[in-house]
């Protein structure tokens, strides 16, 4: 067995996690006509567009209060006021979707109250835009509990009284997943006429077309109509097993709504997708359309012609929590051994998470460790192995220390092409994702072969 | 169409008509809400003093800050790689409450005791500024206990913006300054500062230097080495590229020790040669006067037929520029001409009035002239003038994407040397490549526009 993680470990080198106020920004860039909006000082969100702009290769506008020093000793009240007010006149969003930042949450700045008195000092009359804020204070958590909690924040401002249930209406909260996966999400709710309302759904506005006229916000992401009626739904089906209850926007429409809610893994690999679609069975009561039965016989059929290429070989996986749990569980499935599983989120659920999802196909379980970083992953690494890597670019600099391939997953991909295009989900993303490794592997076993055979 | 410029930014936007006096605002912290492409003072000094390859940088903060500027330039360096590491000390709710500087403490004899670096920047950021943490005294007391000199960086993000932060860093270099041993540097000596050694830049700047008998003490921060910056102040000379970044260090060494420096740029041929000749004037030698044309020559011999058959394609086409320094936008003005090109609009993010006199000196009357503009505004610029190359940094490159706009990247990210005479041939061939692609042919900017056209 390996080392573990130096208990008192005091500074994290090459981490494996990005901050809070991030995973709002994504969250709310999924929303239709809705700004990103940073409380806090200017290099924060110029920072956070950066980062995604290199992996969307999409504008990604982030206002920002822009605070300064005077503003931090004195309140960014007027700022977060002044910078609401040229948003509005400037873009004429639908939504702003304000989350705070480490300075505005310590210098203690009452978001709530600013707003509160922003809004009913506006001119009634001009239209002004919603206001949903969030709490994402930069030194805890990370970008995925302030994904969550975004999308649970929107809910509890935006969603309305509750009507009359309307059928086969289905609220999917699926967690940061890519645009080709909303887009496959998209694609089997209309197969089975489900009226689905996606949040966020960053199918387009992280993914759009080339454009005759630049757009002030992109197009496309949830309808706020939609997410107003959410609370009508028949029920809510929420990805992520690592979601704390807390932030759960599921929990928190059946709650308030009392909507029914099925909170699953996301759907990666063959047993955590089939799961998802007998759900959404149970709750249409229809049966899939044949299109998936089909889908799912295809990949089963390719788990027989790829099994002897990839059976045994040991893997690191990386990355968000639920990303790696349904990763984990995927490889599994295909006879390759997960050695190490680590996030630099520290849900406290990826243990079990894992157990739960990979059930008695592991015979050994892998170290799983939560809270790590990249110089930790590598420590571990030179004991373990491994035959490739999964997770996101970040970790390319380890693959290449290796010798072994990295299969790209997930969020950031800086370095290489279609990150947004990356389809996880459902069994076309296995199917895709079986290739992926397989195919990698193969790569490495003709590279390394001294004659370069051309048959497998 | 409605403007896209904000009543607050009215002042920092000129058209270039060559007769009104400039007069533009600068330097002028970013107006709330709007989408500066500007970064914070932590963002200004960590990108200046990243390339030191053999100091730790420790980033004092929440995650975020480590995170989004880590490895975040082609920096490259000849040995040692400590500064393409990512560390923090990824403070925690804890640490807010009750300071972080026990935390800080243990992080640096950690890491020093871990990669024996040759001195330590931390780096301090918004949250660091607003619990007050003494990041002198942790410093001190580590130097002491380990005898590696640990110098805090005064960089809290909020205190400012970029130009802010390039003081701090230089505020920290001159600490090292006049640390070493000078006994051995002779006379005919320089320092190259503000070069970062983006895809090797530097080496190819160093040899042009060697060749024509200078020696180079220290390269900052470039492929830098914290005991060449300790002897710097034995060198005659100091050569700085571009206006903001170093400036401040060459001034403080003009002051302590009386050495002179003088200001240069690397973009472009003429800009390059006359690098060479300045240096080789300044020294008043015939010899070196003549080795400088004689290597000059050999350089354009080389470069300058390859580059007439470019600008015979790229004649008339036309380039916006909107770069980080103004210093560097008059190089790129240059070597736009140089390719036969007409640059219709130029900005910067941190240019000062001076600097956009000068611009709107060298420009063509029509040109925009901008100082930290935003996405919106670019946008339009771009379409106004019907641009063919947008000239910018990762933050900007959707925005031509998106529009159908050719894009080069000129700023920290990009991986081809654009430097020096083989610099302004792939320069060159980067804008050839861009600019004549067919895919702009597809792009519905142009598709409608040519309707437009033959329609008329
Ligand atoms: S603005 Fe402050 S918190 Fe944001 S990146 Fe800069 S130093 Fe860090």
């Amino acid at each position: 067995m390996t080392k573990m993680p130096k208990p008192n470990y005091i500074s994290t080198t090459n981490a494996c996690k990005l901050c809070k106020p991030m995973g709002a920004t994504l969250a709310f860039r999924g929303i239709e006509g809705a700004m990103p909006f940073l409380h806090g000082s200017q290099g924060c969100a110029t920072y956070m567009r950066r980062y995604i702009i290199s992996h969307f290769n999409e504008p990604m506008d982030i206002a920002s209060s822009s605070l300064g020093e005077k503003n931090a000793v004195f309140g960014g009240g007027p700022n977060l006021k002044e910078g609401l007010k040229n948003v509005t006149e400037k873009f004429n969003p639908q939504l702003i979707g304000i989350a705070t930042t480490c300075l505005t949450e310590t210098i203690g700045d009452d978001v709530p109250m600013i707003l509160h008195q922003y809004q009913s000092s506006s001119k009634t009359g001009c239209k002004q835009p919603m206001l949903v804020a969030v709490s994402t204070p930069s030194y805890s958590g990370t970008h995925m509990e302030g994904f969550h909690a975004t999308v649970r924040a929107t809910i509890n401002a935006v969603t309305e009284e509750t009507v009359d249930t309307e059928p086969c209406s289905i609220n999917i909260l699926p967690g940061f997943v890519s645009p080709a996966d909303i887009r496959h999400l998209k694609e089997i709710a209309s197969d089975w006429n489900i009226k689905a309302t996606i949040l966020p759904d960053i199918s387009e506005t992280l993914d759009g077309p080339a454009l005759a006229e630049c757009e002030l916000i992109p197009h496309g992401g949830t309808p706020i109509e939609s997410i107003k009626k959410m609370g009508s739904a028949t029920a809510t089906v929420e990805f992520g097993r690592s979601v704390a209850d807390e932030n759960s926007g599921a929990l928190l429409l059946s709650e308030k709504h009392s909507v029914p809610c099925h909170r699953l893994g996301v759907p990666i690999g063959l047993r955590e997708t089939d799961e998802f679609f007998s759900t959404l069975e149970a709750i249409t009561k229809t049966p899939r359309p044949t299109k998936y039965s089909e889908e799912r016989g295809r990949l089963i059929d390719s788990f027989a012609d790829g099994h002897k290429y990839v059976f045994g070989k040991r893997a690191i996986v990386y990355g968000e929590e639920d990303l790696v749990i349904g990763i984990t569980s995927f490889l599994a499935e295909i006879g390759i051994k997960p050695v190490l599983c680590a996030s630099g989120g520290k849900s406290g659920n990826l243990k079990k998470a894992i157990n739960s999802a990979c059930g008695d196909l592991l015979k050994e379980e892998p170290a799983i460790y939560e809270g790590t970083d990249f110089y930790d992953i590598e420590e571990m690494a030179a004991g373990l192995s491994p035959d490739l890597l999964i997770g996101h670019s970040k970790g390319y600099q380890l693959s290449r220390k290796l010798d072994v391939p990295i299969i790209r997953v997930g969020f950031p991909i800086h370095d290489r092409l279609g990150g947004q295009r990356i389809l996880h989900l459902g069994y076309r993303g296995a199917q895709y994702l079986l290739d992926l490794i397989a195919n990698a592997l193969l790569t490495k076993k003709q590279d390394d072969s001294p004659v370069g055979y051309s048959y497998m | 169409m409605q403007s896209a410029l904000l009543t607050e930014r009215k002042d920092q936007v000129i058209r270039n008509d060559k007769t009104t006096a400039v007069d533009i605002t600068c330097d002028k912290d970013s107006a709330a809400g709007a989408i500066s492409q500007r970064a914070c003072v932590f963002c200004g000094s960590r990108v200046v003093l990243y390339p030191i390859a053999d100091a730790v940088h420790l980033v004092h903060g929440p995650i975020g800050c480590a995170v989004y500027t880590w490895d975040i330039r082609g920096a490259l360096s000849s040995g040692p790689e400590l500064h393409r590491l990512s560390f923090s000390t990824d403070i925690q709710e804890i640490d807010v409450i009750f300071g972080g500087e026990k935390k800080l403490y243990n992080a640096l004899i950690e890491l020093i005791e871990r990669h024996k670096p040759k001195a330590a920047f931390v780096y301090s950021t918004c949250i660091v500024g607003i619990i007050g943490d003494d990041l002198e005294s942790v410093c001190k007391k580590v130097t002491k206990e380990t005898g590696i000199t640990a110098i805090p960086v005064q960089s809290e993000g909020f205190k400012g913006n970029k130009r802010a932060g390039y003081i701090a860093a230089c505020n920290a270099m001159a600490r090292l300054v006049g640390t070493g041993d000078t006994s051995n540097i002779p006379p005919k000596s320089i320092n190259i500062l503000g070069d970062f050694n983006l895809a090797g830049e530097i080496w190819m700047i160093r040899k042009l230097y060697e060749k024509i008998g200078i020696t180079v003490v220290a390269n900052i921060t470039g492929d830098g080495r914290v005991d060449d910056i300790r002897r710097c102040h034995g060198a005659s000379l100091n050569v700085v590229q571009c206006s903001g970044a170093t400036m401040h260090l060459a001034n403080m060494m003009k002051k302590e020790y009386g050495i002179p420096s003088i200001r240069v740029s690397y973009f472009g041929i003429e800009d390059m040669a006359d690098s060479i000749y300045a240096v080789a004037d300044y020294f008043k030698d015939e010899e070196m006067k003549k080795k400088a044309q004689e290597v000059i020559r050999q350089e354009l011999a080389e470069v300058y037929p390859k580059l007439q058959e470019y600008k015979k394609a790229l004649h008339g086409k036309k380039a916006a520029i909107y770069v980080g320094g103004a210093f560097k936008a008059f190089s790129l003005v240059k070597a736009f001409r140089l390719l036969g090109m007409d640059v219709v609009m130029v900005g910067s993010q941190t240019g000062t009035e001076s600097e956009y006199r000068e611009l709107q000196e060298i420009t063509d009357e029509g040109t925009i002239i901008a100082d930290d503009s935003n996405p919106l505004e670019l946008s339009s610029f771009l379409k106004e003038k019907d641009v063919d190359i947008f000239v910018g940094g990762v933050n900007e490159r959707p925005i031509a994407y998106k529009l159908g706009v050719a894009f080069c990247d000129h700023n920290h990210e990009r991986k081809e040397a654009l430097a020096g005479f083989t610099g302004m041939l792939n320069f060159a061939q980067e804008v050839y490549s861009s600019v004549l692609s067919p895919v702009w042919k597809f792009m519905p900017r142009k598709a409608t526009t040519q309707l437009e056209q033959s329609n008329d």
